[in-house]
């Protein structure tokens, strides 16, 4: 432990030269979990992008010490493609195995199990277009289970689905932490992250806060943050706070 | 009898029995890529292509007359450049690739008549724009199998990333950063079918076998897999039975083919047991769980 797993120098990130996550220095360790918090806007989405290297930096840079795993707001997912669920998982393989390996019988186990973990088992030859929300993120985790990745980027995993998926999915987190994986969610349940998460990250454009959980989420700082969110200004000057 | 109708023509004739390989080859790249073309939304897209090959054609038959070799490169060359053009103009303007597309087709079609008017008779623009299946020549048949060999040995290569740029593009580029060329190749493989295609059917009717076939067979089944295999039954079969409506009957050969095809195409949309007309008025009992 205390390995850096991912650090921010200066970073900036924005688009069209507008700036949604200003001026963030800091580090996640290896195998450390933190929820990333704060309003609509305020650059939580943005920041997952740039660190699985989606989006270019305005400023700035990203160091990332491990391979990671990134599942995207709502996953820009063509939901009417006829693709099976065994099909969709066994793109999780692909870091492992490339775009042209076979898939043998361990690599099949491997995706039973991964369907058996977020408990759809038997849903294999289901065609994706007849899945529910919730069990489509199920399937995502399955997916994000066989990618392996020692770094999981999870952005709003839990949004719009019911206590019992959430629970089962927030259990799914829960064991890739106890497994030493390094976790970053943006969340906006505020009691789960105080229950679950140990870290915390309260960004509104600027990172507010970010240290342990219970010194993150104060009235003061949550005041603070829905404060920051300045409306767009089409007419913003230069920054003047270069480092 | 069903000798006479079926069997005797291409015993009796190396015409027929060219044209029935010519448009067996074409059915068999033309499947799979009319379905990855349904899939992604892009069906016009490939109508579009096929138009933009005539100007490019035009241009190999002012070089080189009606040469196999002039007017393919051509096409080939013009096609791409085309689906190239119209995407790179897509992300670089306001305009959306559909609009930018229909300009082009337009264009392009204007273009290619006037082209080939400068040197042809209209009997050349006759076989540019709606092809001649009953006049293979083993040249073009070599063509027409290679592009479809091609197709298929290159799409097996890029199935999968094909597949997972069409569901999940974000997730194929945070894994692997071959996505565009996925892409580009995918609009390889749809300049090389519709060139070939544009020799047997014409480049009106080239798309033909693409769509039509692909279009039926979605009210067949769900696959990706089975589409496809469908797909392409449903064309060879328009194929064979196209031509030889058109040997008994005296009609056009190309037209017959697309509206076999079409036959195809409307039986589907009436019986089809995915979402098919039939079905959807008389619905089944919904299951118990």
């Amino acid at each position: 432990m205390g390995k850096t797993s991912i650090r921010f120098h200066d970073l900036t990130l924005g688009y069209d030269r507008h700036p949604a996550v200003h001026h963030l220095d800091g580090s996640i360790e290896q195998g450390s979990m933190t929820a990333i918090v704060g309003p609509n806007g305020g650059g939580k989405s943005t920041l997952l992008k740039a660190i699985a290297g989606a989006l270019t930096p305005l400023d700035g840079r990203i160091e990332t010490h491990q391979r990671l795993a990134w599942l995207p707001q709502s996953a820009d997912i063509d939901r009417s493609f006829p693709i099976t669920v065994f099909d969709l998982v066994a793109m999780g393989l692909i870091p492992s195995r490339g775009l042209l390996g076979r898939i043998g019988r361990k690599d099949s186990a491997a995706i039973e199990h991964a369907l058996d973990a977020v408990g759809l088992n038997g849903f294999e030859d289901r065609i994706i277009g007849t899945l529910s929300g919730g069990q489509m993120q199920r399937i995502l985790f399955a997916r994000l289970l066989l990618q392996d990745a020692p770094i999981l980027l999870l952005d709003e995993p839990l949004t719009a689905l019911d206590s019992a998926t959430a629970t089962d999915l927030v259990a799914l987190i829960s064991q890739w932490h106890a497994q030493g994986r390094t976790i970053l969610a943006v969340l906006h349940d505020m009691d789960l992250v105080a229950r679950i998460f140990p870290h915390t990250l309260l960004l509104a454009r600027e990172p507010i806060a970010w240290g342990k959980t219970s010194d993150v989420l104060t009235p003061a700082h949550l005041q603070a943050a829905r404060q920051m969110v300045e409306a767009y200004d089409p007419f913003a000057d230069y920054c003047a706070r270069v480092a | 009898m069903l000798y006479d109708l079926v069997l005797a023509p291409f015993a009796d004739f190396g015409f027929m029995r060219r044209a029935l390989v010519g448009v067996i080859a074409l059915a068999l790249g033309a499947g799979p890529i009319g379905i990855f073309l349904m899939l992604r939304r892009m069906s016009l897209m490939g109508d579009a292509m096929a138009h933009a090959i005539l100007p490019g054609a035009a241009i190999g038959y002012l070089l080189g007359g009606l040469s196999l070799g002039f007017m393919t490169a051509g096409g080939l060359v013009a096609g791409f450049a085309v689906a190239l053009l119209a995407g790179a103009l897509a992300r670089v303007t306001v305009l959306r690739e559909d609009a930018t597309l229909a300009s082009f087709y337009l264009l392009s079609l204007a273009g290619g008549v006037v082209l080939l008017s400068v040197k042809g008779s209209n009997l050349d623009l006759l076989h540019v724009l709606f092809g001649s299946v009953l006049a293979l020549d083993d040249a073009t048949l070599v063509l027409l199998v290679s592009a479809s060999s091609i197709s298929l040995i290159v799409l097996a290569l890029i199935f999968r990333p094909l597949v997972l740029e069409c569901v999940d593009p974000v997730f194929l580029a945070s894994v692997n950063g071959h996505g565009g060329r996925v892409h580009l190749m995918f609009l390889g493989l749809l300049t090389l079918n519709l060139v070939a295609g544009f020799h047997a059917l014409g480049t009106l009717l080239a798309v033909g076998l693409m769509m039509l076939p692909a279009v039926a067979a979605r009210f067949w089944c769900r696959g990706i897999g089975t589409l496809i295999v469908t797909a392409t039954g449903i064309g060879m079969l328009s194929g064979l039975i196209g031509i030889l409506l058109s040997y008994h009957s005296g009609l056009p050969t190309g037209p017959s083919i697309i509206l076999t095809a079409g036959v195809f195409y409307a039986g589907s949309i009436l019986f089809g047991p995915q979402g098919g007309l039939l079905l959807s008025l008389f619905p089944r009992s919904h299951l118990r769980g």
